[in-house]
């Protein structure tokens, strides 16, 4: 190694006239695929607070991170399953399932408040389940599965709760434990709730467990080639599986958070929640064709989503605009995905 | 040649017959690998080469015939049941994750947990150790250009790519490793490469079975040539014996080879044996 | 449209994912709407797989979806009506609120059995031409709740006047400032104008305070400050405008948004109930006193809606009558079979207006629009 051998001058000058400044963004880009919506977010952050000073109040802001709690601790399943390379297009109606099963459970049979919540747990997980064996057993494609499974499970809550919202008073002693993630922390006008906590701990936790087991490692692997990953060793099919299965308790807990948050069951709520998870997913910088991602980008995505819809209504804008500037983050996002996978061979 | 006939091969195979439907692809098909060496495998296409191989890999299980390994019978139903024997295969697709770093491809499916509560409770992966290692199967295979083992695999050239996939079968494989087609993607630089670290691996005793189109390779780094033809063995020659000539003339059936002129038994005397 | 209107949209987003959603439905429409009928309403559907005999009169009702309180209430009011004058009922709907290739089935279904008339909510105007062939097979065909587009496809439609709703909680919440400055967030369910109960209600409200509303099917055209007429008159702020898809958590995150942007909101509309007890929920933990610092106003009546009514959360809310609808229209159809008479519009509409009730435990001598009930009694006449 002490001198440098053909090879090795080879490579280095194959590498100097690759370092240009566009090559090291370029490169930034690969490694830390967050960092082109956290831009974007600074900016959003600082046009919103020039046009309304009230944007900037801590106050706001807190608000901002609870009202993106719900689609954010949806996101985090969402992220799982895109990096496999898949879609999920039943989350939101898995979380107001679970919810409803935890409010209708204690309210109508009495069933106390932890066994409830274990109740609406075991419903996203069977939820997640069931979306687990038809893409792994039966081979279908996600995209159908998650379609199919999207109206039986919106069909199973309108059923079961025959329309109707729940409200607190209803849910008796269980209300403590069922709206508990509602609680506030305040200090001073910055305000959040136990819910937005959840949240950040899942995606805290999450990254951790993508980044530092062989779990994390063999979701990318299964979502970057699973060909590649199954001659490499892994049961790709139990990844797949173990990954919709842990989503599906995801939901459950972000059905939670929802409860806390509106301060009842409703199952009308969140109907746009699939598309706003992959949204949040999508502008975070995780690639719709699977392993390369990160939790982080889908917590910056979700966040600057909710910056762009407060921050219109603060300026007086129509929410048109809000889905007109989240369709070209959209857009903007997988471009910018395409253009870094391009990775010079 | 009296010392080496005693030499058991480390990997035989014996009357392997495969079917699929009404198409024979190996018809009696013998293998015999030796320690240390390096056993090239040719063969028109159609000939039963890549069939034979994944039989020895596990990726297929042969109909009728005896696999063998240290002269044990064995009997792979997955990959993953040959890869607990120790043999190892670089597939030509290199079953890499593109967007995983080197270490962890290197270790894909076999990663290393870190010690003590935090690896066995929290399951946390040993990072500094993987990379580590890593950078230095990676060394030993003469590719110590790669400084970065956190660098995304799909950051490398063709050549560092299947330098991942054979230091990752280099590492696991203790008893054989395959390479299936390892320089048909690569050009003359890094084909020569992948040679040479066929070559380093065999002078550290591991034997390796190498399936190739590539006459001039197969002739500059064997031992012993397999030519398969019409699922089964025509002849075992050597590049000593033989010329590139007589092998493409046994592959096509022109020519015929008497068993005492070929190299049945093994030719080198492997470092560790 | 109210609360369902969600369900509509998230059908809708997902058929934007891809086209296979569409055909998906499209496949699936034609077998759904007489498997739900039959599941949801055993008796009715026993009934209907009997010819009915000369002389009898079969109706079929069509909803959108039998899910949803409002019309499970429809359904229970046409069974009611069915069985005090003797008319076999055929319930029947789409597979979702857009699914208008199950409600054309479910029409043709009703021509081919020979019934006499039909209840419709219609889901769109792809049903207009089965209702047309409908009618000139000789069937009386009525849209409930929802007009068709154009109205004159039916032959009557029995609905609420969304926009005389609307006024009925403007002309309470001018009364109830009494002259003082109205700071007013509006929670609708999008703010696209696409919606003509989103923009009958909201500009019913404005009118109802006596603000001059302009093109009464745009929202937000009117000017942000000015002076609401309405009983003692004072200035008025719009505060915001903002889309919430008509549920808790949407009218929750609106209100938020709303009160960020200027905190002394004082009146807020909704467009539901649900939207309405979304934004309590934001009120409350901005700190606000409901009913004293700030009055919340909406429009459908449902039964978790009338209870905020009475617990002071909503202080006024016009409540509609879909029990009324389906009842009235049996009653319709079966007066033509039996007796020719062809039922009337309401004097200076172009539809029979089945009223509304304004609820609430404050009247106020400014409403017009409306008669004053307290809640009690909204919770006795509550649809769901």
């Amino acid at each position: 190694m002490s001198t440098p051998t053909t090879t090795d001058a080879e490579a280095l000058i194959e590498n100097l006239d690759r370092k240009g400044p566009m090559h090291h963004f370029h490169h930034a880009l690969h490694k830390y695929p967050w960092i082109s919506p956290g831009i974007v977010l600074v900016i959003a952050i600082v046009i919103f607070g020039l046009i309304n000073h009230r944007f900037w109040a801590i106050s706001n802001l807190s608000l901002i991170t609870q009202q993106v709690s719900i689609v954010g601790a949806i996101a985090v399943a969402q992220t799982l399953v895109i990096l496999t390379a898949g879609i999920d297009l039943s989350v939101g109606a898995v979380a107001v399932l679970a919810s409803m099963v935890m409010a209708k459970t204690a309210a109508e049979q009495g069933v106390p408040g932890p066994l409830a919540l274990i109740l609406g747990f075991a419903v996203g997980a069977a939820a997640g389940a069931l979306n687990g064996f038809l893409i792994t057993k039966l081979r279908l494609p996600p995209f159908i599965v998650t379609l199919g499974t999207l109206s039986i499970f919106m069909a199973l809550t309108l059923i079961y709760a025959t329309g109707r919202t729940i409200n607190a008073d209803k849910m008796g002693d269980a209300a403590n434990i069922l709206l508990w993630l509602g609680n506030p922390i305040q200090f001073g006008a910055f305000k959040i709730t136990f819910g937005v906590v959840a949240m950040i701990l899942l995606y805290v936790f999450f990254s951790w467990v993508l980044k530092n087991t062989a779990w994390g490692k063999h979701v990318y692997a299964v979502g970057d080639d699973p060909a590649a990953a199954s001659l490499a060793g892994i049961r790709v099919n139990r990844v797949l599986f173990s990954v919709y299965l842990v989503g599906g308790i995801v939901l459950a807990l972000a059905g939670w958070i929802a409860i806390g948050r509106v301060g009842s069951a409703s199952p009308t709520i969140l109907p746009d929640a699939n598309l706003d998870s992959i949204t949040a997913v999508v502008i975070g910088g995780t690639s719709l064709f699977g392993g390369r991602g990160t939790m982080f980008g889908t917590l910056i995505g979700a966040i600057l989503v909710g910056v762009v819809s407060n921050g219109l209504v603060l300026a007086g804008l129509d929410q048109a605009y809000k889905v007109l500037a989240i369709g070209v983050l959209v857009i903007v996002s997988v471009a910018l995905d395409q253009w870094i996978r391009k990775v010079r061979s | 040649m009296s010392d080496l006939s005693s030499i058991q091969p480390v990997v035989q195979a014996k009357g392997l017959i495969k079917t699929f439907g009404r198409v024979v692809g190996l018809n009696s098909a013998n293998l015999e690998l030796y320690p240390g060496e390096v056993l090239a495998v040719i063969g028109d296409n159609g000939a039963g080469k890549s069939t034979l191989i994944k039989c020895i890999s596990g990726a297929e299980t042969p109909d009728s015939g005896q696999i063998m390994i240290d002269g044990n019978e064995v009997s792979f139903k997955t990959s993953l049941d040959a890869r607990a024997y120790g043999i190892e295969t670089v597939y030509q697709t290199l079953a890499v994750a593109p967007a995983l770093d080197i270490a962890s491809n290197l270790y894909l499916g076999r990663e290393k947990r870190k010690k003590g509560v935090l690896g066995t409770v929290f399951r946390k992966l040993d990072h500094s150790g993987m990379r580590t290692t890593a950078k230095e199967q990676m060394t030993k295979l003469g590719i110590g250009t790669l400084q970065d083992m956190s660098q995304a695999v799909e950051t490398l050239s063709g050549g560092q790519r299947q330098a991942v996939s054979v230091a990752r079968a280099e590492a696991f494989g203790s008893k054989v490793v395959i390479l299936d087609e390892p320089t048909a993607a690569l050009g003359v630089r890094e084909s020569n490469q992948v040679l040479k670290m066929i070559e380093l691996m065999r002078d550290r005793g591991l034997p390796i079975i190498l399936i190739s189109h590539n006459m001039p390779q197969v002739f500059e780094v064997a031992d012993r040539i397999h030519v398969q033809r019409l699922g089964s063995r025509a002849a075992v020659v050597t590049p000593q014996t033989h010329t590139m000539n007589d092998a493409v003339a046994i592959m096509t059936g022109a020519l015929k080879v008497d068993e005492k002129d070929q190299a049945l038994g093994p030719v080198r005397v492997s470092a560790t044996a | 449209m109210k609360n369902r209107v969600t369900r509509g949209r998230a059908f809708a987003a997902v058929a934007a994912v891809g086209v296979l959603s569409v055909t998906l439905a499209a496949c699936s429409s034609g077998s759904s709407s007489s498997s739900t009928a039959a599941s949801a309403a055993p008796a009715a559907s026993a009934a209907a797989s009997a010819p009915a005999a000369g002389g009898d009169v079969a109706v079929s009702l069509i909803t959108k979806n039998q899910t949803n309180p409002f019309f499970v209430a429809m359904a229970a009011g046409a069974k009611k009506a069915a069985e005090a004058n003797g008319v076999t009922l055929t319930l029947a709907s789409g597979k979702d609120d857009t699914d208008v290739a199950g409600q054309v089935t479910a029409i043709e279904n009703a021509v081919a059995q020979g019934q006499k008339g039909i209840l419709i909510t219609p889901a769109g105007p792809g049903v207009n031409d089965a209702i047309t062939a409908a009618r000139a097979a000789g069937l009386l065909v009525i849209a409930l709740d929802t007009p068709t587009d154009p109205a004159s496809i039916v032959d009557i439609t029995f609905a609420t006047d969304n926009f005389v709703a609307g006024q009925a909680i403007g002309q309470w919440a001018a009364g109830k400032l009494n002259g003082a400055k109205a700071i007013i967030a509006r929670l609708v369910i999008t703010d696209k104008d696409s919606l003509t109960v989103d923009y009958k209600r909201d500009n019913g409200f404005l009118d109802g305070m006596g603000i001059d509303i302009k093109d009464p099917k745009v929202m937000g055209d009117e000017a942000t400050s000015g002076k609401y007429t309405t009983g003692k008159g004072g200035d008025y702020e719009i505060a915001c405008l903002v889309a919430t898809g008509a549920n808790e958590e949407g009218g929750q995150k609106g209100m938020e948004d709303c009160l960020a942007k200027n905190p002394d909101i004082n009146l807020v509309y909704s467009i539901n109930e649900p939207a309405g007890l979304g934004a309590a929920t934001a009120l409350k933990a901005a700190g606000k006193t409901i009913g004293k610092d700030v009055q919340i106003v909406s429009v459908d009546g449902g039964l978790s809606g009338v209870q905020a009514v009475k617990d002071g959360t909503i202080g006024a809310t016009s409540q509609q009558y879909p029990l009324k609808m389906a009842e009235y229209g049996v009653k319709a159809i079966f007066d033509l079979a039996t007796s020719g008479t062809k039922p009337a519009v309401t004097e200076g509409k172009d539809f029979f207006d089945t009223g509304v009730v304004l609820c609430t435990n404050e009247p106020q001598t400014t409403v017009t629009a409306a008669e004053q009930k307290d809640a009690q009694y909204c919770i006795d006449n509550a649809w769901g």
